[in-house]
């Protein structure tokens, strides 16, 4: 059993501002959303927990199993367990996604245990064909540059293959479903519904409703202006899809 | 004399230049007329707007021998079958090995039998002058660099290959010029001919070893845990500077197909300079892969003429500077009739304060037209001292033509860092995968696996 602790966190870009006391625990087995209309935080949330040096923390605490996670790097972030699948992820040409995963995973084995030479050739090929299989993805992807030409579809399954293959305890899915037609965020959601179980916890950025018939939160709650304003359970979902975000914002406007 | 300033002449002499009767007519011949360009022609400097960021005030040239003039310090102190063994993953159609006067040849008897002729420059001159002449002198003038006249006029011997008419050599073909030793000017020459139709692949390498006196000079790719010792003083006065001259001739003769690849892995003490030119033939193709990864400085003019229609070259480069290294590369993509193509993609890392020049030069005749000729130079800066400069240039005489050059000059984009961080990759195997990646486009058109991975390999050191 882990827990993500987010005390009264506040977080400026560009010396701006946008996260304004944010309070949040997750733990292993829960699934929580955050909902809200854009420009209120959200992303800033995903990119300050994983540790983007653009995102300067300036109050609060995170804490994963009472590891201070704030002083991490991001890869310190990463082998703790938390995972971000990007909501825009990077191409890196030159780097296949086999090549690129089998780095990543052999860090992880390192950080585990410092003696570790990494995951045999066949082995990993195996995890992989097994993890790809898994999303409904063509194993030519194996070896094709990581993110590079890729469609908005494409991109988004392979971060979930990521996270799949990288098993971490805490994953953040930032707006994993926008430009995904509804075939791709199904399969998505079908990966991810595959592997979660109750020793994960997971966060859902979205802007709208759509994700959560796939993937069913514990949890709710809607983000406006750099705070968490209103948490419940799925109800509010179906609630800010019909009505939208404006009684939410009257109601604390008032 | 210690505290001496640099001499701006070389030490060589008239008496030194190996001509007369015991040397085959042609040879002869073009070492004198190399010689005579050889003295007509300035020491380079910085005011010759080819030299201007390359400075050769630190050579001291006063100092260089002749390699292979009987000083043992110029043997190679391991066979050559040690060097060229791990670089034609031992099933070469041939193999060559030059390093001063020394040489030695093997061609497969199969591909003899096909009339491939590969052997060395003075064997070349005695047995084949009929071929030898097409090519020797032909595509490369000594008068056009100081550097192309003194190899013309001191290399003691080149590689000359052959390729008959519609022959296609179905095993790859190797070379390597060595240059060990310190204080010593290495000058070596290769020649490539394919006939009509001919095909080939051919892989070359420039390398050095261990210094005079056994001590040991950094190689990017012969591994090495000997101390990096550039500069060690020869009886505590001179330095152990080296010089590499290189002269190359390529001709690709009427609907032929040439893939040629070519490595400098010199030591740092080398300073490296080269004259490569290619001529490209109707319907014919060159695909020229240039890696760098070595010398202390390099300045090498490369240049592809596309003589007739459908005549079509590829030039991709990789090189890495780090250290106090300086490579420099002029290139040039001469169309000289229409309906030509060429593209040209040079990639370079720079680390440490290491240092590059590019200088591209796209050339469109008046006439050709419906040509396609493109550059591109992109540099990846992995230091704050490091620095690269990249000068495209394009020079059109007529209308229907479709040119474009490409010039960056970056650092590693913090969002891929960021990306593959909060993977859990490390910072620095981060950089080593993203430089990996910046190289792979080019590495990717290396046909041979051990060839690529020796780069790969040179590319990894400098990064640790």
């Amino acid at each position: 059993m882990s827990e993500l602790v987010i005390k009264n966190l506040f977080v400026s870009v560009e010396g701006v501002e946008i996260l304004k006391g944010i309070d949040l625990t997750i733990k292993s087995g829960e699934v929580h959303a955050i909902m809200g209309p854009n420009g209120t935080g959200k992303s800033t949330l995903s990119y300050a927990l994983m540790g983007h040096p653009s995102y300067e923390v300036t109050g609060g605490e995170v804490y994963l199993d009472e590891k201070n996670v704030l002083e991490m790097d991001a890869d310190a972030r990463s082998h703790l367990g938390l995972f971000l699948a990007f909501q825009y992820p990077v191409a890196v040409p030159g780097v296949s996604v086999a090549n690129f995963l089998r780095t990543a995973l052999n860090a992880h084995r390192k950080a585990q245990n410092p003696e570790d030479k990494g995951i045999s050739i066949p082995d990993f090929r195996k995890l992989l064909r097994e993890r790809m299989q898994l999303l409904e993805m063509d194993p030519s992807f194996a070896g094709r540059y990581l993110n590079d030409g890729f469609s908005g579809g494409e991109k988004k399954r392979v971060e979930i293959l990521q996270m799949a293959t990288l098993d971490p305890k805490f994953a953040i899915l930032d707006e994993t479903d926008s430009g995904l037609d509804i075939d791709a965020l199904q399969i998505v959601a079908d990966g991810v519904n595959a592997i979660q179980g109750s020793e994960r916890g997971i966060l859902i950025i979205t802007h709208y409703q759509r994700i959560l018939n796939y993937i069913k939160p514990h949890y709710v709650h809607v983000m406006l202006d750099g705070r968490i304003v209103e948490s419940s359970g799925p109800e509010l979902a179906l609630r800010l899809e019909e009505e939208g975000y404006e009684w939410i914002r009257n109601k604390h406007d008032a | 004399m210690a505290g001496k300033q640099p001499s701006k002449q070389f030490g060589f002499t008239r008496e030194m230049l190996p001509v007369g009767e015991a040397v085959p007519a042609l040879v002869d011949a073009h070492r004198r007329k190399a010689w005579e360009a050889y003295q007509n022609l300035p020491y380079p400097t910085t005011r010759e707007e080819a030299w201007r960021r390359t400075s050769l005030r630190s050579l001291e040239v006063d100092t260089l021998r002749l390699a292979g003039d009987g000083q043992s310090a110029g043997a190679p102190s391991s066979t050559p079958e040690q060097y060229l063994t791990p670089l034609t993953e031992g099933r070469a159609g041939g193999r060559a090995f030059l390093s001063g006067q020394k040489v030695a040849v093997d061609l497969a008897p199969s591909l003899a039998e096909k009339g491939i002729v590969f052997t060395d420059l003075l064997t070349a001159a005695e047995k084949h002058p009929a071929l030898l002449k097409k090519i020797y002198g032909q595509i490369l003038d000594p008068e056009e660099g100081k550097f192309a006249a003194l190899t013309g006029a001191f290399a003691p011997n080149g590689i000359f290959v052959y390729v008959p008419r519609g022959v296609d050599v179905d095993q790859t073909l190797h070379s390597m010029f060595l240059s060990p030793g310190g204080g010593l000017a290495h000058f070596s020459q290769l020649f490539i001919y394919l006939e009509e139709g001919a095909s080939l692949t051919y892989i070359h390498e420039t390398s050095s070893t261990v210094g005079r006196n056994g001590i040991s000079v950094q190689n990017d790719f012969l591994p090495s845990d000997l101390p990096n010792r550039p500069n060690v003083g020869r009886n505590g006065i001179s330095t152990e500077q080296n010089l590499s001259g290189e002269n190359f001739e390529i001709y690709v003769g009427q609907g032929a197909n040439l893939k040629f690849i070519e490595l400098q892995t010199l030591g740092r003490n080398v300073w490296s300079f080269g004259h490569k030119k290619a001529q490209v033939g109707r319907d014919a193709k060159l695909d020229w892969v240039v890696g760098a990864v070595g010398a202390h400085l390099s300045k090498h003019f490369l240049s592809l003429d596309l003589l007739d229609q459908g005549a079509e070259g590829l030039v991709s480069g990789m090189f890495f500077a780090n250290g106090k290294q300086h490579l420099s590369y002029n290139t040039r993509q001469n169309h000289l009739a229409p309906n030509t193509y060429s593209n040209l993609l040079f990639k370079g890392a720079l680390s440490e304060t290491g240092r590059s020049v590019w200088r591209g030069m796209v050339y469109v005749a008046p006439g050709a037209r419906h040509t396609d000729g493109y550059q591109t130079n992109r540099n990846l800066i992995l230091s704050e001292g490091a620095r690269a400069t990249s000068i495209p240039g394009l020079e059109i005489l007529n209308d229907e033509v479709r040119c474009s050059h490409g010039a960056t000059v970056g650092k590693v984009d913090p969002e891929q860092m960021f990306y593959l961080q909060a993977r859990g990759i490390p910072h620095a195997e981060a950089e080593r995968l993203i430089v990996q990646g910046f190289f792979d486009e080019v590495l990717d058109n290396i046909p041979l696996a051990s060839v690529r991975e020796r780069l790969t390999n040179a590319v990894l050191r400098k990064l640790t």
